[in-house]
């Protein structure tokens, strides 16, 4: 392991020179937690997260990660998460459909509990049949907890946003845990291109004494709200305590906007803001529709795709100001139940032009294919279909 | 832009996924662009395989299993004969104006899939593949370089220089320096370090053959013909 130097997390995530790599999604995780300075990991094997849990603990073996270890399960895994990091440390995990699941009461307390950490969610099937392919239902359920849940396309997206998921999380205004959520196989086990800041600097550790409610002992919060829970006092008690503090989650929530704008570029991208259909998505469903957007163009079509990055705090501004004269809206997912095209509808007050879908599930692949059938439908364009299927 | 969306089907033994490698590193080797996609299936010997690559000149988004390929790369004559393809009949999903390379040393198309793949006016390219193998490397495990070249020799996509590099990544490592001088190895390296160059030798024979092949049938492709 080369010796590393503290830099600006300014400088390392902004300007640092990068070079290019050709590493798969989980590789390009480890390598963000490689630079963050990161002092724990914990988590519990699971496909297809196992493999950047394996990478992490050759970091903590190469001295990069400073402890490390195998929960007994996720639920162990997740409120060992909270321990440490109430304890001051920066902490790390990842998990996989099933598995957050099975985490998910500890990690929905985490953003009340003021828990700054990254959690890397490596998509798979959560329903029966069981299957390990990369269907994404799994992060509707982290929608309402009040963490930022930010949705990678590809490796770069993987590492930018979880190296940058740390300073965000660690905002005074801000101080709650951040999801980072990718495809599982699509993103994690396939080589992309990632350029990548030198290997030889890392993020300035975590101060724990910079929150918004710094851990003095158990009588004071946030301690004392996990320690001497409202529930045992008053009824009155116990609901305004939760009310207040709730409301205070969601605003921190709002307030990492700005962050995920200083460094991650905004919460959405738009690609040809002056079309008239659209494609929003996120994720890999993002690039799928990258790719039907390039295709679009190349056909002389007005077709422009915005990119979800942020799904929450869930980007209702920008997305009402960009459909403003959109004719239709296309909305590529990888779940049945489109999560995603309900946060769409809900924030515009035209639903009626969001197509829903395409959608595929069980982890299928989304063809781009089945994206242009939808752009043809919306612009009236008819072509002959000469696809043996 | 050129871009290929390729499926390769074969039989487990024949390094189908092996060659989905090689094929993606010698467009990374040439500065261009390829993404494979990882299949997790329960692969054994003489059941089908698949594996997908999208090669392109212009940088790819899209992922996930080649579902429309303009591309389809059979490496043994029972993905046709036999149906050992995920995918059935084994033209499924072909896009129009795409080609089709088959590694065969007789015409293994009933006639009536014929049909539809003239109108689809896809190109086909057959070849004894596992018998150029044989011949040349000694081996009919060389029958994936076989089909790896052709490809490029139709393609163009890359120089020689680069599937040789890709070839190097593959079997010596990317790693390991030839001139730092091989005496420091123990004796047990160097031998099979000398296997592995044979190997590679006799591989790059067989590609270099069929690259040719494609040039001396005509097949080298133009520019218009690619297929989007």
């Amino acid at each position: 392991m080369p010796d590393q130097r503290v830099v600006d997390p300014e400088y390392l995530i902004l300007e640092a020179p990068r070079e290019r790599k050709f590493i798969t999604g989980s590789q390009a995780f480890a390598e963000a937690i490689k630079r963050a300075n990161v002092d724990i990991a914990i988590a519990y094997p699971i496909t297809p997260q196992s493999e950047t849990m394996h990478l992490v603990g050759d970091l903590y073996a190469q001295g990069y990660v400073k402890d490390y270890y195998r929960a007994e399960e996720e639920y162990g895994a997740m409120s060992a998460i909270a321990g440490a990091v109430r304890g001051g440390a920066r902490a790390f995990s990842a998990t996989s459909g099933p598995g957050l699941l099975r985490g998910l009461e500890a990690i929905v307390s985490w953003p009340g509990h003021r828990i700054p950490a990254v959690l890397g969610v490596m998509t798979r099937v959560v329903n029966a049949p069981l299957s390990i392919q990369p269907d994404n239902v799994e992060i509707s359920y982290l929608l309402n907890c009040g963490m930022i849940v930010l949705h990678a396309e590809n490796q770069q997206d993987v590492f930018d946003f979880t190296l940058a998921g740390f300073v965000i999380s660690e905002k005074v205004d801000v101080y709650i845990p951040v999801a980072v959520c990718t495809e599982g196989f699509f993103v994690t086990h396939a080589k992309g291109y990632v350029n990548l800041p030198p290997e030889d600097m890392k993020l300035p550790p975590r101060d724990p004494y910079k929150a918004p409610v710094p851990p003095t002992d158990c009588e004071i919060p946030p301690a004392r709200i996990q320690r001497d829970a409202p529930v045992q006092k008053s009824n009155f008690m116990s609901y305004l305590i939760h009310a207040v503090w709730q409301q205070e989650i969601w605003s921190a929530n709002q307030r990492s906007r700005k962050w995920i704008k200083h460094y991650l570029g905004g919460l959405v991208e738009v690609v040809n803001p002056d079309a008239e259909v659209f494609i929003v998505a996120s994720g890999c469903a993002a690039a799928q529709g990258r790719e039907a957007q390039r295709y679009a163009e190349m056909e002389g079509l007005p077709v422009g795709l915005v990119k979800v990055k942020s799904i929450r705090p869930f980007p209702a501004q920008e997305i009402r100001e960009i459909l403003k004269k959109a004719k239709a809206v296309i909305v590529p997912e990888h779940n049945i139940v489109g999560w995603l095209a309900k946060e769409v509808k809900a924030v515009i007050p035209n639903s009626g032009i969001v197509v829903d879908g395409p959608r595929v599930y069980g982890g299928m692949t989304l063809p781009v294919e089945l994206i242009m059938e939808k752009i043809y439908e919306a612009l009236g364009v008819k072509k002959a279909k000469k696809t043996v299927v | 832009m050129k871009r290929y969306n390729i499926r390769i089907a074969g039989v487990g033994g024949q390094g189908v996924v092996t060659s989905a490698h090689i094929l993606g590193n010698a467009m990374s080797a040439a500065g261009k662009y390829a993404s494979l996609v990882p299949f997790f299936g329960s692969e054994k010997r003489m059941a089908p395989v698949e594996a997908y690559v999208r090669a392109s000149d212009q940088p790819i988004y899209e992922v996930g299993e080649v579902v429309y390929p303009n591309v389809i790369m059979i490496y043994h004559p029972q993905v046709i004969t036999h149906g050992k393809s995920y995918t059935m009949p084994f033209y499924t999903g072909l896009k129009e104006n795409g080609m089709i390379l088959i590694n065969s040393d007789a015409d293994i198309i009933p006639d009536e899939d014929k049909r539809i793949l003239e109108e689809l006016n896809a190109r086909i390219y057959m070849i004894p593949a596992t018998q150029i193998a044989r011949e040349i490397a000694g081996t009919e495990l060389a029958t994936n370089m076989a089909m790896v070249g052709l490809f490029f020799g139709i393609t163009r996509l890359v120089e020689i220089e680069h599937i040789e590099k890709a070839l190097i990544e593959r079997f010596l490592g990317g790693t390991f320096v030839a001139s730092g001088g091989t005496t420091a190895l123990d004796s047990a390296i160097e031998k099979k370090f000398k296997k592995k160059q044979e190997l590679l030798a006799k591989n790059l024979e067989v590609i270099k053959y069929t690259l040719k092949l494609a040039e001396e049938n005509g097949w080298v492709e133009e520019e218009e013909k690619v297929a989007t």
